[in-house]
C-alpha cells in the first residue's frame, strides 16, 4: 500500500493537528504552549523526513560513501529547535507574569476578571 | 574595503550593541548606545542605497548587491542580497527606528521600571536587528529565522507594557500564540519549497521554480506561506492579535510594530508573490488576486469601522493599522505598476504617519498617564504642538490632498482603474470616508470639548518628545507635497519586480 509507505508524513499531519487542536481548544495557557510545541515538533519531523535517503549513510564524504542522506534539513531543524526553545522560554516568562498579575492561567477566568 | 561589508554590518551592528546592553546599570547609557547604533545603521543604509544607485548606472545595469556570508559560495552559503525592493524597505526600517529611538528616553523611563531599562534597550535593538535581517536576507530559511528573532523580541516588548496596563500581558501571549502558528506555517511552506527544488536561496529558487508551475507541492507551499505571512502582517481576518498587542504595548514599541513590523511581513509577501513565484503562477494559475481583493476590502471597511468605536487613542490607531494593511495588500494584489507602486509608497508613508501618531499617543499618556479619548478633552489648547501633529497625521490617514496619504491612495485608485476594478476604487474612497469619521471623533474631543478638571495642570510635553513626532509627521507632509523621493524609489522597485516576474 503506497499510503502506508508514507507513514512518516501521516504522523506529521496527525501531530500537527493534535498541536493545533490543543492550541485552540484548551483554555489553559500552559497547555496552549504545549500544543504549540507539538505543532513545531511535527514540522521538525516533516523536515527530517525530507532528508531521508533509502539506504543512505551519514553525510561524511569519503571513498565508501556514495549514497548519503541530505544533511541540510538537519541543519535547518537544529536552527528551528533553537527558535522553538526560545519561543517556549518567552511564552513561559509571560505566563509567569500573568499568573502573578491575575492569579490564574485559565484563559476564560482571566477574561472574566477583565470583563470581556 | 569596509563598504563591501555594509550588508552584513547593517545587521551585525545592532546585534552586537544589543548584546552589550546588560553591562549597563544606568538608564541613560543604554539609550545613548541605542541611539548611536540606530543612527549608524541609518547612515550605513543610506551609503548602501547610494552604492546601489551607482551600480544601476554601470554598463551591465544590474542594480543588485550580493554578499556571501563567511565567503561561502552562493547558492550553498547564505546570501545577503540588496536590490531595489528591499533597499527601499531597509530605508523605511532604518529611518523610522532611528527617529523613534531618539524619542525613547523619556517615554521608556516612564513606561518601564528603572532596573529593566538596559534589558528593554537590549530587546529593542534585537527587534530592529530581526527586522533589518528580514530585509537584507536572500535566503528564505534565513528570512524565517529573522522573522522569528524580531517576533520573539516584539512579544517581550509588548509584555513590557504591563507596568502601564496588565492587559499587555494578555495581548502579548495572544500575539505569541498566533505569531508562532503563522511562523510555523511559513516554515512548512519553506520545507515544501525545499523539497521540490533542493535550494533555499531566493534568487536560485525563483529560477528553479519556473518550470514547476502547477506542481501540487508548490501550490501547498504557496498556500502555507501566504497564510503564515497574513498572520504576521495582520491581514483580515487574521488580525485578531494586532489591536491588543499594538494597543497595550509601550508607545515606542507600538510605533515600530505598527509602523514597520507589519510592513516587513508585507514585504516578504511581495517578494514571494512577485520575485519568487512570479506573476503567472500567483495570479494566473492560482486565484490569489480575487482572494486578496475580498480580504483587503473587508480589512479596510471593518478595520476603519471598528476604529470609530474605540475609546482609547492607541486602540483606535491599531484598528486603523488593520485598515491600512488592507490598502497595502490590495495594492499588491492588483499586480500592475500603479497598484504595486501604491502599495510600496503606502508602506513608506504609512510608516511615517502611523509611527508619528503612536508617538503622539505616547506623549498624551506621558502627560495624562493613559491615552483614553475621554481624558483628552480640551487638550488642543493645552498641548498645541502635540495636538497639531495629531491633526496633520490624521489628515494623512484620511488621504487629504497635500498629505502623503493622498499620494499613496492616488496610486492605488489608478491601479484599481487600470485593472478595471471599479469596486476596489470605491472601497478605497469608502475607507477614506470612514477614516474621516474616526479622525473627526478624536479631533472633536481634543478641540471642542471643555477640558477635564484632572487635566488642569497639563502643559506641553518636553521638546525631546514633541520633536521626533513632528519630524515623522512633518516628513509625511513634506512627501505629500514633493513625493519624488518615495514615489521614485517605489516606482523603480515596482518596475523591477514586474520586469523580473
Amino acid at each position: 500500500m503506497v499510503v502506508f509507505d508514507l507513514y512518516n508524513y501521516w504522523v506529521f499531519i496527525l501531530l500537527m493537528m493534535i498541536g493545533l487542536y490543543t492550541v485552540i481548544a484548551s483554555p489553559n495557557l500552559v497547555k496552549k504552549i504545549i500544543g504549540l510545541s507539538v505543532l513545531q515538533t511535527a514540522i521538525f519531523l516533516f523536515l527530517i523526513s525530507l532528508s531521508k535517503v533509502s539506504g543512505g549513510t551519514v553525510p561524511i564524504t569519503g571513498p565508501s560513501a556514495e549514497l548519503y542522506s541530505n544533511p541540510l534539513p538537519h541543519a535547518l531543524v537544529l536552527t528551528a529547535i533553537v527558535v522553538s526553545v526560545s519561543t517556549m522560554a518567552v511564552a513561559l516568562a509571560i505566563i509567569i507574569n500573568i499568573k502573578l498579575t491575575y492569579g490564574t492561567i485559565e484563559d476564560d477566568e482571566i477574561r472574566k476578571t477583565e470583563g470581556h | 574595503m569596509i563598504d563591501n561589508q555594509l550588508p552584513a554590518l547593517i545587521v551585525a551592528t545592532p546585534l552586537a550593541a544589543s548584546l552589550l546592553m546588560p553591562i549597563f546599570r544606568s538608564a541613560e547609557k543604554p539609550w545613548v548606545l541605542s541611539l548611536l547604533t540606530t543612527w549608524a545603521v541609518f547612515g550605513m543604509t543610506v551609503l548602501l542605497l547610494l552604492q546601489l544607485s551607482d551600480r544601476s548606472q554601470s554598463p551591465d545595469g544590474r542594480a543588485v548587491i550580493s554578499y556571501a556570508i563567511g565567503n561561502w559560495m552562493i547558492p550553498w552559503g547564505i546570501e545577503l542580497r540588496i536590490d531595489r525592493l528591499n533597499g527601499f524597505v531597509l530605508l523605511v526600517i532604518a529611518m523610522i527606528s532611528a527617529i523613534v529611538t531618539f524619542y525613547a528616553r523619556l517615554s521608556v523611563a516612564q513606561a518601564v521600571p528603572q532596573h529593566r531599562i538596559p534589558f528593554f534597550y537590549s530587546v529593542w535593538l534585537l527587534f530592529i536587528t530581526g527586522l533589518l535581517g528580514v530585509a537584507v536576507s536572500g535566503d528564505i530559511f534565513n528570512v524565517y529565522v529573522m522573522i522569528e528573532i524580531s517576533a520573539l523580541a516584539s512579544y517581550t516588548l509588548v509584555a513590557m507594557g504591563q507596568h502601564e496596563n496588565p492587559k499587555a500581558l494578555l495581548g502579548s501571549i495572544n500575539y505569541l500564540v498566533l505569531g508562532t502558528i503563522g511562523a510555523s506555517f511559513f516554515l512548512i511552506g519553506v520545507g515544501y519549497l525545499y523539497s521540490v527544488t533542493g535550494t533555499l536561496n531566493m534568487a536560485d529558487l525563483a529560477e528553479r521554480l519556473k518550470p514547476l508551475h502547477g506542481n501540487r507541492a508548490l501550490i501547498t507551499a504557496f498556500a502555507f506561506i501566504l497564510v503564515g505571512l497574513s498572520v504576521k502582517m495582520a491581514l483580515f481576518p487574521l488580525h485578531g492579535w494586532l489591536p491588543d498587542a499594538h494597543g497595550y504595548a509601550p508607545p515606542i514599541v507600538s510605533a515600530l510594530l505598527s509602523g514597520v513590523a507589519i510592513k516587513v511581513a508585507a514585504y516578504v509577501m511581495i517578494r514571494l508573490v512577485f520575485s519568487l513565484l512570479g506573476m503567472e503562477f500567483s495570479f494566473s494559475i492560482l486565484p490569489t488576486g480575487p482572494v486578496i481583493w475580498v480580504l483587503s476590502s473587508l480589512a479596510i471597511v471593518i478595520g476603519s469601522y471598528t476604529a470609530i468605536q474605540q475609546t482609547s487613542l492607541k486602540r483606535l490607531l491599531a484598528y486603523s493599522s488593520v485598515a491600512q494593511i488592507g490598502y497595502i495588500a490590495m495594492g499588491l494584489s492588483l499586480a500592475n505598476e500603479n497598484g504595486l507602486t501604491g502599495s510600496l509608497v503606502h508602506v513608506f508613508n504609512h510608516a511615517l504617519m502611523k509611527s508619528g501618531l503612536f508617538l503622539v499617543a505616547g506623549i498624551v499618556s506621558y502627560r495624562l498617564g493613559a491615552a483614553d479619548l475621554e481624558l483628552m478633552a480640551g487638550l488642543g489648547r493645552k498641548m498645541p504642538f502635540t495636538m497639531s501633529a495629531l491633526v496633520a497625521g490624521g489628515l494623512g490617514l484620511i488621504g487629504v490632498p497635500l498629505t502623503s496619504g493622498f499620494v499613496s491612495k492616488w496610486y492605488l485608485v489608478s491601479g484599481a482603474i487600470d485593472r478595471g476594478a471599479m469596486p476596489l476604487a470605491l472601497v478605497i474612497l469608502l475607507g477614506s470616508i470612514l477614516a474621516v469619521m474616526y479622525i473627526w471623533k478624536v479631533l472633536e474631543i481634543v478641540y471642542f470639548r471643555p477640558s477635564l478638571d484632572s487635566a488642569r495642570a497639563v502643559t506641553e510635553a518636553p521638546w525631546s518628545l514633541v520633536l521626533p513626532a513632528w519630524i515623522l509627521i512633518g516628513a509625511s507632509l513634506y512627501f505629500g507635497v514633493d513625493a519624488s523621493l518615495p514615489s521614485g524609489l517605489a516606482e523603480h522597485a515596482a518596475r523591477f519586480l514586474l520586469e523580473q516576474s
